[in-house]
């Protein structure tokens, strides 16, 4: 079966896996901001880690579709949100949440259907909600959010209000016809939505150039004449300056903009394996050159060459997480379930309107 | 009495939409043809001009991302309300009724209020055929999280239009073309609490029930004036919000006639007259029924386009009345 197709190629060496291996280029950068943005990582990568170990014992009981390898996207986008924003995400979005400082241990009650989950034991892992840090909701209809982005940025503009929103969407989401007609919708109404498509180069088990015809979503910006940048993904700088600038362009009534962020996920489309082979194969040689283009040790090593990160500090950091991942979990683990009433009594609001 | 306008059914949505926008500033409409007079009849006519174009959005050809981007700006505060034309176009927006709207408060533990009205036109009739004519309120009634609401009455069409959107849940509100000439009178607006809100009885009677909802709730009442001048008294209901349905007062009133006929302008299988029929099953003592049930529907196709299989198609006060009369066994 042919796994990969020749098609035209306007990324050129961003997904190269043998490519951007080398440390970022950190300087004249705030080393105090860099080293957030590496505990930010970190924290997601931990998490997840912990999460794909936990399915595998069979203690998570529903589907986890895990970012692991993809950290510096959210990482860099929510360096420039602010609570009053409002983020959209998919099926693949607990580190979308994690980057906005969403309680990890809210997460993992979720996961486990707790009721002292980010959206109270009724979701799991597909299905996240956390409004006071601005994270309005992922789901797994691939593509589903992203009109919703588009409302919430209207409804933004509506209230004269300085918020934005983000989407966060995939090449595959891309195929989905809902993504251009919202894209031309928030160009059309000047809607602040920042498109954030991770290009991870597959959807589920297909590569993308079995998917489209060219290797970049870049070229829908161009059709609905909005401003775009495309980054290497696993460069947190990179992504940060550019979502910086597309950011502060919608926050500024300059309307919708487009990022591209070019990565790969280190683990299959869900759960703890890899999927170097189900039914259409992943190169597993690219996969073990992107781990070698990880986010995380190219922030990290720069950082320890100018001095201003050690291995002791790393170590101190992994123990820290470790432990509190590990306290987090068994908190949730004796969390209580849901009462029998929660399956019916929020079908419809409480509260009833206005 | 103080002397009151009277309106038709159209224009009293149109003073539907003048109250909600004049007193709501979070209450926004979109939909494809609010500033053209092609689209929705007269229930729109001039609110762009007086609440502005970004308030009253005529939108690009994209039913998706419009209702949408409802959900997702009642999510951020808004009340807003996305229009489609006909129903048939907006099958392109159920991703964002079904899945999305219908699921936000469930999935998300009570926390997120989709409080966006989808207002769906049932526009049938005058040989435009199977793509222009569908009447699919069952289908919405069907997913639990919407409220499904259908006024057949003046009154109903501007007050059931304000309760659903200061309703903090979706509500699919659906209208017909048909009611558009339908003319009465207009008392104050009224603030209804949506969840508050049901059947009525608009007749009361002894002999049978007529079950109704929508346009079909105009085909009850125009059999039962022919019925009772054949001396057969009609109990005719109006279901007002289909979904969620409150059974009761149907129920109460079959017990009371022994008989049913439960009128929708759907198709017959799974329709929400099969519902209605249903609920009497299980409810009504068998001891109490004088007679089997009755339904009148539309038959099980598509709408035809030819005059002659229009007329066979659609149902008539004739065929409530035959039905009717059957039932009470004076055919």
């Amino acid at each position: 079966m042919e796994n990969e197709r020749d098609i035209g190629s306007m990324l050129g060496d961003l997904k190269d896996p043998g490519a951007y291996q080398t440390p970022l280029e950190i300087s004249g950068r705030d080393p105090g901001l860099l080293v957030d943005l590496l505990r930010t990582m970190m924290l997601s990568r931990m998490v997840e880690e912990h999460l794909a170990d936990q399915r595998r014992e069979g203690t998570i009981g529903g589907p986890v579709h895990l970012g692991i390898g993809q950290e510096a996207i959210a990482a860099g986008v929510s360096q420039f949100l602010r609570s009053s924003d409002r983020v959209f995400g998919a099926h693949r979005s607990h580190y979308h949440a994690l980057a906005l400082g969403t309680d990890f241990k809210a997460l993992f009650a979720e996961i486990l259907g707790k009721e002292t989950g980010l959206s109270k034991g009724m979701g799991g892992s597909m299905h996240l909600w956390d409004e006071p840090r601005g994270f309005y909701g992922s789901v797994p209809i691939v593509g589903g959010t992203v009109p919703l982005a588009v409302g919430a940025a209207l409804a933004a503009k509506l209230q004269a209000s300085d918020a934005i929103s983000v989407s966060y969407l995939g090449d595959g989401a891309c195929e989905e016809g809902v993504v251009h007609e919202s894209l031309n919708l928030a160009r059309v109404l000047d809607a602040p939505t920042v498109f954030v498509v991770e290009n991870n180069l597959f959807s589920s088990h297909m590569h993308i150039s079995l998917r489209q015809p060219s290797d970049s979503t870049a070229r829908f910006a161009v059709a609905h004449e909005i401003p775009f940048e495309v980054v290497d993904g696993n460069d947190v700088l990179a992504v940060a300056d550019a979502a910086g600038r597309l950011i502060e362009q919608a926050r500024s009534g300059g309307g919708p903009g487009f990022l591209e962020a070019v990565t790969y996920r280190w683990l299959g489309h869900v759960d703890w394996r890899a999927d170097i082979d189900v039914g259409v194969a992943r190169s597993e040689s690219d996969l073990k050159q992107w781990r070698l283009r990880d986010p995380i040790a190219r922030l990290r090593v720069a950082l320890e060459a100018v001095g201003q990160w050690s291995l002791e500090e790393d170590k101190e950091l992994e123990r820290e997480l470790s432990e509190s991942i590990e306290a987090a979990w068994s908190q949730a683990m004796d969390d209580p379930w849901p009462s029998d009433e929660a399956l019916l009594k929020y079908v419809y609001s409480s509260e009833g309107g206005a | 009495m103080p002397h009151m306008k009277e309106y038709d059914y159209g224009s009293a949505i149109r003073a539907g939409f003048d109250y909600l926008l004049s007193e709501y500033p979070e209450v926004f409409v979109m939909g494809q043809g609010l500033w053209s007079p092609w689209y929705v009849g007269n229930s729109m006519t001039d609110l762009d001009k007086i609440y502005g174009t970004d308030r009253v959005i005529d939108t690009p050809v994209s039913e998706l991302a419009c209702t949408g981007a409802g959900v997702g700006a009642s999510l951020a505060g808004m009340r807003p309300v996305v229009v489609h034309p006909r129903i048939d176009f907006m099958l392109y927006a159920l991703d964002a009724i079904v899945n999305q709207a219908a699921k936000w408060s469930h999935m998300f533990g009570g926390q997120a209020h989709p409080g966006v009205t989808v207002r769906g036109i049932i526009n049938r009739g005058g040989e435009q055929g199977a793509q222009h004519s569908q009447a699919l309120h069952s289908w919405f009634a069907h997913i639990p999280g919407l409220r499904v609401v259908m006024p057949a009455t003046v009154a109903d069409a501007r007050d059931l239009l304000i309760a659903s959107v200061l309703c903090d849940d979706p509500v699919v509100f659906i209208d017909d073309r048909w009611l558009y000439d339908l003319k009465g009178e207009l008392p104050a607006p009224q603030e209804l609490d949506l969840r508050t809100q049901g059947p009525v009885v608009l007749e009361e009677g002894v002999d049978i029930t007529l079950v109704a909802s929508g346009y079909s709730t105009q085909l009850a009442r125009e059999a039962s004036e022919v019925l009772l001048e054949e001396g057969i008294s009609c109990e005719v209901l109006d279901l007002r919000v289909i979904a969620p349905l409150d059974p009761a007062m149907v129920i109460q009133s079959v017990a009371k006639t022994g008989r049913l006929v439960a009128i929708d302008g759907g198709w017959r299988t799974c329709g929400l007259a099969s519902e209605i029929l249903a609920q009497v099953a299980e409810h009504v003592p068998p001891s109490l029924l004088k007679e089997n049930c009755v339904r009148v529907t539309l038959p099980d196709a598509p709408a035809p386009t030819s005059r002659a299989l229009e007329r066979l198609y659609y149902s008539s006060i004739d065929d409530v009345v035959a039905a009717a009369r059957s039932c009470v066994g004076n055919a």
